[in-house]
């Protein structure tokens, strides 16, 4: 297995009492609750906790778009992922992802792409992702035109890559005589490719067609759909005649590992807690816009996620549903070796850091979780 | 009770759901975004004096979603060609909200057809420095609270339990809406260049306490359209023709029965 820490690089000064007068972090709260002085540390410390990631021997580091909002501080992955392009020798960077239906125009994410796969040498991970619904409030994009315009771009920017241009494209919402990208990748015929998702069948059988085998990562959701949606793509594979290997599976979890079970808990409480009842708030009509789901879709994730947007949530109540892992060393070894053999996975991708976890606890689990449950994990869940 | 007859009919390749009432003059009823799939009491008492005509857009209730619906001029299109099928002539060619756009929509292209036109709250204009409501971030209560004036019509509203299948409607039409109207937000950033081609007889209604396309916009397409009146209904919300059915049915029976003089 391998494992790729990943930081949403949240405003973890957010005043929380914002909740007395807002209804989410995202959107529609004002931006006078986020300070520049304190922004400037919190990006510099972020950066910092994911330098370490690669010095402590992650496989690989994490960057992620979303926009205004609280939640996660980079509008724009690339920035990020070029300032630890640098920084960092060894780790893969994989930015989880770019939202492509947000774009006018997807090339700037073949160009920035193949921009970080060049200056890495390869380390780069290409993530795509349609973004979560309030980013369609936040972008003015339209939710009903979000998977047409994400396979369209998707499909521009792979050719793009892999074939030589100039050429030209003809699309139904974007069309270019010159299709010439340079740089082009580094990694050939391109750097992999992964999707996050929160569950969709469309997004299952449409990565695990053999044309693509895209590793699909099932982000913050409860270990029964974990389960569910990857078996999933193992039966779409099996049905176009081979077998998933580990690699196509991810799973990407908040994780908090200190030296005993009760004391995690006691350190990780009110931070998780801050992560889904606080930087995670939003309605319902902003998480799930109109066209966002399908219709199929939508009961299915809202059954599956029950209360994401729902009442407060304890850490209880996400340890129990696996949406937290949470405990020492041994705990999280046997409970991660466990859900890997019944499910599958090859990557784990440990979200260390959440909502307002400080830097002395993040940094302390990281190393916890380094030196003590990745070296016990590396070898399960490896591709043949 | 007049006889409604509820018929399919198919236009540009598409099925649509359509309920005819009365009889004279045919009134083309252009529905907003909840949808038409209910004989309202304000079309009982126009099919009094007219033929009111009520589809459900492409997109919406039982009706087609057709390959090619992307925007609202694409239903103005269709509903020309629905006028020429239907072989109707001398047009009363009333819209609500959306409806009022798509009416717009269509008479900016070929008014030959119409005899009047009647805007209800319509959108597909934008007025600078006077934003709409999100009708995509409010809750459901929200919604329903802002689109009344009466608190009391509201709860009402919010207490109809719905069916299964008007569920399934509901979001169904939120997505064609969406699909129409997400952005740019509830216009057309070029209607407004256009307007001015209307020169049938034009009535405006607004309510005044519209907070979804507040009653501002009401002015502004009574200047952009030559002969256009506006009446605006005291103590409304952005849907007159349900709030105010009494007085929303004798103002528009008057301008239907005064226009063309």
């Amino acid at each position: 297995m391998k494992f790729f820490c990943v930081h949403l690089m949240p405003y973890a000064d957010l005043d929380l009492s914002y909740t007395e007068k807002y209804n989410s972090a995202w959107v529609t709260l004002p931006n006078s609750y986020y300070d520049p002085k304190k922004g400037h540390l919190l990006y510099n410390r972020y950066l910092d906790e994911l330098e370490y990631a690669d010095q402590l021997g992650f496989d690989g580091i994490c960057v992620n778009e979303h926009h205004q909002n609280a939640y996660g501080l980079m509008p724009t992955p690339g920035v990020t992922a070029g300032a630890l392009a640098r920084r960092t020798k060894r780790a893969k960077i994989a930015v989880l992802g770019r939202a492509l239906p947000l774009l006018n125009n997807p090339l700037t994410v073949a160009e920035e792409y193949a921009m970080l796969d060049n200056i890495t040498g390869g380390r780069l991970v290409a993530g795509f992702v349609r973004g979560i619904g309030a980013e369609y409030h936040a972008w003015g994009a339209n939710p009903a035109e979000s998977h047409e315009r994400f396979h369209e771009a998707h499909d521009l920017i792979l050719r793009a890559w892999t074939e030589i241009g100039p050429f030209p494209f003809e699309g139904k919402h974007y069309q270019f005589n010159y299709v010439n990208t340079w740089p082009r990748p580094y990694q050939q015929p391109h750097p992999p490719i992964w999707i996050p998702s929160q569950g969709s069948r469309e997004t299952i059988e449409w990565a695990a067609d053999p044309r693509r085998k895209y590793t699909y990562l099932q982000t913050f959701s409860p270990v029964a759909a974990l389960a569910k949606y990857m078996g999933m793509y193992k039966e779409e594979a099996a049905k176009h005649g081979y077998e998933a290997s580990p690699s196509q599976l991810g799973w990407s979890v908040p994780i908090y590992v200190a030296d005993t079970d009760e004391r995690a808990y006691k350190e990780a409480k009110p931070h998780i807690e801050n992560l889904v009842n606080k930087f995670l708030r939003m309605p319902v009509e902003m998480l799930l816009p109109p066209g966002y789901l399908s219709l199929q879709s939508m009961k299915g994730v809202m059954s599956a996620k029950g209360t994401i947007t729902g009442g407060l949530q304890t850490i209880d109540d996400l340890m129990k549903k696996g949406m937290f892992l949470c405990g020492s060393p041994e705990t999280l070894r046997q409970q991660i070796e466990e859900c890997q053999k019944q499910i599958g996975f090859g990557y784990l991708l440990p979200m260390m850091q959440f909502a307002t976890l400080p830097h002395y606890l993040t940094t302390q689990s990281m190393e916890l979780f380094a030196t003590k449950v990745i070296p016990q994990l590396r070898q399960i869940g490896e591709s043949q | 009770m007049t006889d409604v007859r509820h018929s399919i009919e198919k236009v540009a390749g598409c099925n649509v759901s359509v309920r005819r009432g009365g009889a004279g003059q045919p009134l083309l009823y252009l529905h907003g975004a909840g949808g038409g799939n209910r004989w309202l009491p304000f079309m009982e008492a126009l099919s009094q004096s007219f033929e009111v005509i009520v589809p459900e857009h492409p997109g919406f209730g039982p009706s087609d979603t057709p390959e090619w619906l992307d925007n609202v001029g694409d239903l103005a299109y269709f509903y020309l060609d629905f006028i020429e099928q239907m072989g109707l002539d001398q047009v009363h060619l009333a819209g609500t909200s959306l409806g009022g756009w798509i009416a717009a929509e269509l008479a900016v292209r070929n008014q030959s057809k119409l005899h009047s036109l009647t805007l209800v709250a319509a959108a597909g204009i934008h007025v600078a420095g006077v934003p709409k409501g999100d009708i995509f971030l409010w809750s459901r209560e929200e919604l329903t609270r802002n689109l009344f004036h009466s608190q009391e019509l509201a709860e009402a509203t919010l207490r109809l339990e719905l069916s299964p299948e008007e569920m399934d409607f509901r979001i169904k039409n939120q997505l064609t809406m969406a699909k129409l109207a997400w952005q740019p937000r509830m216009h057309n950033p070029h209607l407004v260049k256009w307007l001015h081609r209307i020169t049938v007889p034009t009535l405006i209604v607004w309510g005044a306490e519209d907070k979804l396309i507040p009653a501002q916009y009401g002015p502004a397409f009574r200047d952009l359209i030559p002969k256009a009146r506006l009446e605006v209904l005291p103590q409304c919300g952005h849907l007159p023709q349900m709030e105010k059915t009494a007085e929303f049915v004798s103002v528009v029976t008057r301008f239907l029965q005064g226009a063309g003089r």
